[in-house]
């Protein structure tokens, strides 16, 4: 019963979206006051159908209702409960449900605190997020129903796929799609401003606070793949370069790009069309993304669901909304005029060279992600891209980006002097090009690519280190130190996320050229040496776990005698799902991870061990919190709250009270 | 103003048209070494590749020629149906891997050996590769996955 009442909330939130775009579009073109002010109870109602339809589905999956045809599949009496609520997002259906959830939610918040947008913008921001809402829920209802009922519920399920009974990816999912769905208000925002022909400052600070949570969620979604494929999967690589990473790279970039340019939208009123256009494409490759995960048309390690029909239905979505707004982008783009003026060596421009570098960078990924396809339909040869190609095209504009960054995020708007500048980074350019030659010195015969990260991650960490004491002025140590502390959140969190950056390009350079790999074949007591470390295989044994077998090794690290560590890497075989998974053995540590995995049994008694030494891996993740961090701060910053509607009443006629 | 602007604008364009000009040489650069092409077991019967070309091999994992746990390099000959090609591979085989399961491998062929680098399988049991169903379709030899429940 209670499921029914689940599939019902659901259907009642389509017509929820249907009735929140079609009111408020309606309303606001023909200023009807009435029909716009529906927007509000239509997507709060929207977001507490599909929260109940939601927690309904959640609930089927707690109790092991196997009726659901959903949970049949997915889940097992025996999971544990916190990879029962995970399996809800685990699969295409319940995913897509999640989508729809939060594709509603930043629809409500919106309606909850939009107080202050004028009453046609809000009206057609909320229109448009409904129309996407209902296109998605549609889309849900029709192809996926995560409701579908088993005409007879067998006793117990096929269970979730192993490697995704994981703390790291039970939260992956829904802080990607915090982030992925998050761009569709930046979206919304962008048409709407299309529709009413104007953008000006105050947009731009509505716009910045929706983008900067979505990129935030995003990094964070983000990092949190990279690092559950890192331990989970048993190669110890951090990123692929797969079809559906490169899905959530992309949004990224061009979320990071639409971050940097509506600043310039709010503080200087120029780039206007630009981060339009920025808006429009962040959330199209939001929604390629979404096809190329659940079509299945690119061959990809992570393939979700393999479903023509179902990619069609996404391709059309993505065609429908991309189609209309470029072509009222093409339309309307003129209208939009640009007030403030900058000279070439200013803010602005270092600005818009960072938008460039990211918007390129997006563009050799996306050629790059879907240039399989394209050979296949024009050349009809079957080929695959490899990180080959993405380390040799991509990994320059990332270069460049890191080298201009500190010098562009220290110069003033409008009209800069390129000596003043460089003379504050002096300091940190010396240091950053010692601290490349100590790197280079110590490898000695290396790769060159770490001292040049080491170069980079210097000049990033230093860099935001003399912006912050730029912005802490003259005086003495306790005046700095209270103007430091009094400085606007948005300014620390700057600094903080390109920081962060910083560090997650040296834990990319490190771990690539120097980590150590050993393949060999070892008895049990027998001892190896792998870089600095001696490794003992000390014991094999198995056990039984929760809802799998183990075959677990006990591995004993030393070094110079002296014990680092006891790991114990497994092979698991989860008997329901009829499939074996590989646990490696991480020993995490500051400057390094130890990183053991066991293979195959041999013939002989012994086992295939794979050991690696990886140097600052925790770094890379480390710098994506960092990033985020950043963001959650500049988030915070009162100005985002207070000034949005007050820009717009300070430049009204002055109210006589 | 007017012209400080125009001029401004026309500055963004040119610097975007040298990046987008940048990115594509540079695309077309790395696809020299990026690509890696697809070739199922019968293609490389019919037409060795040179030994230097790094591709793709698919196909399945031949009954009864998968011999692991003798050292760490592990051979199973790949299979189309028609022809069937030796890979050998240092390293530890994905979980999923196993006889008569779909699997795609990177690497050289050389010597009358595939050399795989790296090897792809699958990450839950009903999916395959789209290249490996395509090239067995090709040879008349694939079987869906059973049943309904499967389809996830």
């Amino acid at each position: 019963m209670i499921i029914e009442l689940g599939h019902f909330a659901l259907i009642l939130a389509f017509l929820m979206a249907a009735m929140q775009t079609v009111l408020p579009l309606v309303g606001a073109s023909r200023g009807w006051r009435g029909f716009m002010a529906a927007a509000d109870p239509a997507a709060t109602a929207q977001f507490l159908f599909l929260l109940f339809s939601f927690s309904v589905l959640t609930w089927g999956f707690v109790t092991s209702d196997f009726s659901l045809r959903l949970v049949t599949m997915n889940s097992h009496s025996a999971k544990p409960l916190i990879y029962k609520i995970s399996g809800v997002w685990g699969n295409h259906e319940g995913s897509m449900l999640l989508w729809c959830l939060v594709l509603a939610l930043y629809a409500a918040l919106a309606a909850w605190f939009g107080g202050n947008l004028s009453e046609t913008l809000k009206a057609r921001v909320l229109g448009i997020q409904g129309a996407i809402s209902l296109s998605f829920l549609g889309f849900l209802i029709f192809t996926s129903n995560p409701f579908a009922r088993l005409e007879v519920p067998p006793l117990n399920g096929e269970d979730l796929n192993p490697l995704l009974q994981d703390p790291g990816l039970a939260f992956h999912p829904p802080f990607l799609y915090l982030g992925y769905v998050g761009l569709s208000m930046a979206f919304s925002f962008a048409v709407a401003a299309l529709i009413e022909g104007r953008v000006d400052a105050a947009w731009g600070r509505w716009v910045r606070p929706w983008t900067l949570a979505a990129w935030m969620f995003l990094t964070v979604g983000i990092a949190l793949g990279s690092w559950w494929a890192y331990y989970e999967l048993g190669w110890g690589g951090f990123w692929f370069w797969d079809p559906v990473e490169n899905a959530s790279f992309m949004p990224w970039l061009i979320a990071a790009a639409l971050l940097h340019s509506s600043i310039v939208v709010e503080k200087r009123e120029a780039l206007k069309s630009w981060t339009i256009l920025l808006s429009i494409l962040a959330f199209g490759f939001s929604l390629i993304g979404a096809f190329i995960v659940r079509s299945g048309v690119l061959t990809s390690v992570h393939a979700f669901a393999n479903d023509p029909e179902r990619g069609v239905y996404l391709l059309a979505i993505t065609g429908l909304f991309m189609g209309g707004a470029l072509t009222l982008y093409a339309a309307r783009a003129s209208a939009l005029e640009a007030k403030g003026v900058f000279s070439l060596t200013s803010r602005e421009s270092a600005l818009v060279a960072n938008n460039i570098l990211l918007a390129v960078a997006a563009f050799v990924v996306f050629v790059g992600t879907v240039w399989p396809l394209f050979a296949e339909m024009a050349f009809g040869r079957k080929l695959s891209v490899g990180a080959p190609f993405f380390d040799a095209a991509f990994t320059p504009f990332m270069v460049a980006l890191a080298a201009i960054l500190p010098i562009g995020a220290t110069m003033p708007w409008k009209r800069a002097r390129m000596g003043r500048v460089l003379g504050a980074l002096t300091g940190a350019l010396a240091l950053s090009v010692a601290m490349g030659g100590l790197v280079w010195t110590l490898q000695t015969g290396r790769s060159i690519l770490a001292p040049i990260g080491a170069v980079l991650a210097a000049w990033l960490v230093l860099g935001a280190l003399v912006d912050l004491r730029q912005r802490a002025g003259r005086g003495d140590l306790s005046s700095k130190l209270r103007r430091l502390a009094r400085l606007p959140r948005a300014d620390w969190g700057k600094a903080v996320a390109h920081a962060g950056f910083g560090i997650t390009i040296f834990g990319i350079t490190a771990l690539t050229a120097w980590q150590v790999e050993d393949i060999r074949v070892a008895q049990v007591g027998e001892t190896f040496a792998v870089g600095p470390y001696d490794i003992t295989l000390a014991d094999v044994d198995t056990f039984q776990g929760p809802n799998y077998e183990t075959t677990m090794a006990r591995m004993e690290v030393a070094r110079d005698g002296r014990p680092v560590a006891t790991l114990f890497p497994e092979k698991r075989f989860y008997p329901v799902a009829q499939m074996p998974t590989t646990e490696a053995a991480i020993d995490n540590g500051v400057a390094r991870d130890l990183y053991l995995v066991i293979g195959d049994p041999q013939d002989d008694g012994g086992w295939a061990v794979r050991s690696y030494i990886k140097p600052f891996a925790n770094w890379i993740w480390a710098g994506c919190i960092v990033m985020a961090l950043g963001g959650a701060l500049s988030l915070s910053d009162r100005r985002h709250r207070v000034a949005a509607g007050a820009a717009k009443s300070s430049r009204a006629a002055v109210p006589a009270e | 103003m007017r012209g400080l602007k125009k001029k401004r604008r026309i500055q963004v364009i040119a610097l975007a048209v040298v990046a987008l000009v940048a990115s594509t040489a540079l695309i077309g650069y790395a696809m020299r070494d990026g690509i890696n092409f697809f070739r199922s077991p019968s293609q490389i019967a019919e037409g060795p590749p040179a030994p230097t070309e790094v591709f793709r091999i698919g196909g399945l994992v031949e009954a009864g020629t998968l011999v692991r746990g003798r050292g760490e390099t592990i051979t199973f000959n790949v299979t189309d149906g028609a022809a069937s090609v030796p890979v050998a591979y240092t390293g530890v085989l994905p979980d999923l891997f196993g006889e008569g399961e779909g699997m795609v491998g990177t690497g050289s062929y050389v010597d009358g050996t595939f050399r795989a680098t790296e090897i792809l399988a699958k990450h839950d049991e009903s999916y395959m590769p789209k290249e490996v169903i395509d090239s067995l379709k090709e040879q008349g030899t694939y079987q869906p996955p059973d049943g309904a429940m499967s389809m996830n």
